[in-house]
């Protein structure tokens, strides 16, 4: 059969659309956000009328998917792993009531911080909401998990968490196809109050979900993910998680017969499997893509732990922090090291930085101007590409946490007598999570100047659509914004000298303005330029 | 059959393109591939690579593991010297000679075309200006690509077919350019 050669990505949205799933809720955020496009842009989904456009933020998209399975369709949500915090309240609560049509959750965690602010490894969501999680260790295990994760989820109707790493997502390989499933019929769960959350209802709901737990272990012992290979009675053993299994197998292959291998990518933990690789092995080598998780399970809280040693994250064997790699994997199993020549000094770091013609160029000009001589100049920035500002040569951003602080970190300064309170926030993330702490700052009349560095687009992850493109204005004045005190302005050179006056007037107001700094994309207007040329011009939505 | 392969450039380069073509042509021979590559924040005219492996048998690792590549396509001088320590002792260096410099303390272009020099198998390619010749600069990364093709196991004929399907889409005059600009890459790494 031919193959087709797949981001990990991409096989998990082919996976899905051979998985007959009626619609696809998602935020963009990389590692994950591949996903999503290709099922956007696959004629096959359109064809078959799966739903796929962005979400506000993560919340709402795995609220959509849970309605949606609960008139009985396959639904995907995907999400990076901080996204997950932000539908944890979704997520955990979904666990207890369960679910009808099948939900796959998607989370890429990305271990090193590639394009994050954290490394948390989302199997520990997972394990805390008691669900089974699938990891699996190469791309065609990942699209063939998208058909068995379903069927687990319908079978146990519980919420199955799919988690990847930025390695498995955002690398390519043949990828084989199943054949492709229908979408399932429209119906009801039997139960009306499945999905209520009563406290009487949850209780027994919450029962039945810790007594399936032990059922979810059998799935995982006999589970074809979980293999257990005893080559060596008495030798070294090695658990190896996810991606962790290639890289023990880039390493070992040749030598595997000196090996017993447990091989780990369904959740949770097949305990006959590991009770029998440890009573086989005199040491046993922990490989996790992440977090010490199932290390620190299996060592105990007393360090006395059992009869086995454990090596792993935790005694130094394996590196504590960042992504597991041919190398460190190398290391930790004691294989030959090599000796690496330092780089050459004239080699010198090349980091990202905004793009030429960027607008949030323009806009930190004319904000560091407008700050110029200010005394603890401190400017809260959000997360998206305008975070980069905070780097030479325009140094103009100081903070940045998590989406939507500016505005809520820039309020709570401003409430303790900081002036001024300067927020830069994106489009894309004002709409994700800063319209809630707007109407805090309007409530309390907090002294706050908030820019919405609006460039029509979530750039950061390769321009998908934002959801408030031309809204901005009016969500504003609906939030209580004063109209006078919402100012928009083009960022751009030539109106350098008014843009900063406007800037000056809103940071000396006494209470909430918001300067809308719009100005499309550089890079998605170059598409969009190519697109106008081969094809009809494309309907705008007019800004204010 | 295997085959190691790092590409390094600058976000924005296009070093992917190099790599889609090789993935065509690995796979028309029945190769498993594998290809890492970066997305996100470092894209943004940061320095980024793509770890490409090419195999009659199993890949295990998406990685290439260190002084492990048998070679290094770079379409950006500085860049090729960073991905050094992925590179086999008898591993090759193919690069454009042309700089990219968009950091103020870009080293002094001299001192670094003398480092180069100093790497015991390397293929230093004029490609902007060849691929110029050839009929347009944007297809500097397929000189690139010919330059590189000597050492990757894989045909000529292979990357030519391959180069016809990647660009069918843009049609005759465009595939004619891409394959002239691999046939001057080509010519640069005859012989060595």
């Amino acid at each position: 059969m031919e193959k087709m050669l797949l981001l990990g990505a991409e096989a998990i949205a082919q996976g899905a659309i051979d998985s007959g799933i009626s619609g696809i809720y998602a935020y963009p955020g990389t590692p994950s956000t591949e996903i999503t496009t290709y099922v956007q842009e696959s004629k096959e989904a359109k064809e078959k009328g799966i739903r796929s456009s962005w979400s506000t933020n993560e919340k709402t998209a795995y609220e959509a998917a849970l309605g949606m399975s609960l008139v009985g369709k396959r639904t995907m949500i995907c999400m990076k792993h901080v996204g997950l915090n932000v539908a944890a309240d979704a997520f955990v609560n979904s666990a207890v009531t369960g679910v009808h049509g099948g939900v796959i959750l998607v989370v890429a965690d990305d271990p090193s911080m590639h394009s994050s602010q954290n490394e948390q490894d989302s199997r520990f969501f997972g394990k805390f909401a008691l669900i089974p999680v699938i990891e699996p260790s190469n791309q065609q295990e990942l699209y063939d998990s998208v058909r068995f994760g379903f069927d687990l989820s319908e079978k146990y109707r519980l919420p199955v968490m799919l988690r990847v790493t930025t390695r498995l997502s955002h690398s390519r390989s043949g990828i084989v196809r199943n054949y492709s499933v229908v979408q399932n019929e429209f119906s009801l769960p039997k139960d009306p109050f499945q999905f209520m959350l009563l406290p009487a209802l949850a209780r027994k709901k919450y029962h039945n979900l810790l007594e399936t737990q032990l059922l979810l272990e059998e799935e995982s012992d006999n589970s074809i993910l979980n293999s257990l290979e005893i080559n060596n009675e008495g030798g070294q053993g090695v658990i190896a998680f996810g991606i962790g299994y290639n890289y023990l197998m880039e390493n070992i292959s040749a030598e595997k017969s000196n090996y017993n291998i447990l091989k780990v990518s369904q959740y949770p933990l097949p305990r006959k499997k590991v009770e029998k690789l440890f009573k086989s092995s005199s040491r046993v080598l922990i490989l996790e893509e992440g977090y010490p998780i199932y290390e620190e399970l299996l060592r105990g809280y007393l360090s006395v732990g059992g009869a086995t040693p454990i090596d792993g994250r935790l005694n130094g064997v394996v590196v504590r922090e960042g992504e597991l790699d041919p190398d460190n994997v190398a290391k930790a199993l004691g294989l030959n090291s090599k000796n690496i020549n330092p780089l050459h000094e004239l080699i010198v770091n090349r980091p990202p930085q905004l793009c030429q013609g960027c607008s949030h160029r323009d806009m930190y000009d004319e904000l560091n101007e407008a700050l110029a001589g200010v005394a603890n100049k401190h400017v809260f920035t959000d997360i998206g590409c305008y975070t980069l500002g905070a780097l030479p040569p325009y140094n103009g951003a100081n903070s940045c946490v998590d989406m939507g602080a500016s505005i809520t970190m820039a309020k709570g300064a401003a409430d303790a007598g900081f002036h001024p309170a300067v927020a830069v926030i994106g489009d894309s993330t004002f709409t994700h999570s800063g319209i809630t702490g707007l109407l805090d700052a309007v409530n309390d009349k907090s002294k706050v100047t908030i820019i919405i560095s609006d460039n029509s687009t979530t750039a950061m992850t390769g321009g998908q659509d934002s959801a408030g493109t031309g809204k901005l204005f009016d969500i504003c004045l609906g939030v209580g914004v004063e109209k006078e005190h919402i100012r928009t302005f083009e960022p751009l050179g030539k109106y350098h000298a008014e843009n900063v006056a406007i800037l000056k007037e809103e940071i000396a107001y006494d209470g909430v303005s918001v300067i809308i700094a719009t100005r499309e994309c550089i890079q998605t207007q170059l598409r969009r330029k190519k697109t106008e040329k081969k094809d009809e011009p494309l309907v705008r939505n007019c800004n204010h | 059959m295997k085959k190691d392969i790092i590409l390094a450039g600058v976000g924005g380069q296009g070093i992917l393109s190099i790599a889609a073509v090789i993935d065509s042509a690995a796979l028309s021979l029945n190769y498993n591939v594998k290809q890492a590559e970066v997305h996100g924040m470092s894209q943004r005219g940061g320095a980024v690579q793509s770890h490409l492996r090419i195999s009659s048998s199993e890949i295990f690792s998406d990685l290439i593991g260190f002084k492990q590549a048998d070679l290094i396509i770079s379409v950006e001088p500085m860049e090729s010297l960073r991905y050094l320590p992925f590179l086999a002792e008898d591993g090759w260096v193919i690069t454009s000679k042309d700089c990219f410099k968009n950091v103020p303390n870009y080293p002094d272009e001299a001192e670094l075309f003398a480092q180069i020099d100093t790497l015991p198998k390397k293929v230093v390619v004029d490609a902007e200006a060849l691929a110029r010749e050839a009929g347009s600069a944007k297809a500097s990364n397929i000189v690139m690509l010919g330059a590189a093709a000597p050492f990757l196991g894989i045909s000529v004929e292979a990357f030519k077919a391959a180069i016809e399907t990647i660009f069918a889409t843009k049609g005759q005059k465009i595939i004619d350019m891409n394959i002239r600009a691999f046939e001057a890459g080509l010519a640069c790494s005859v012989g060595k």
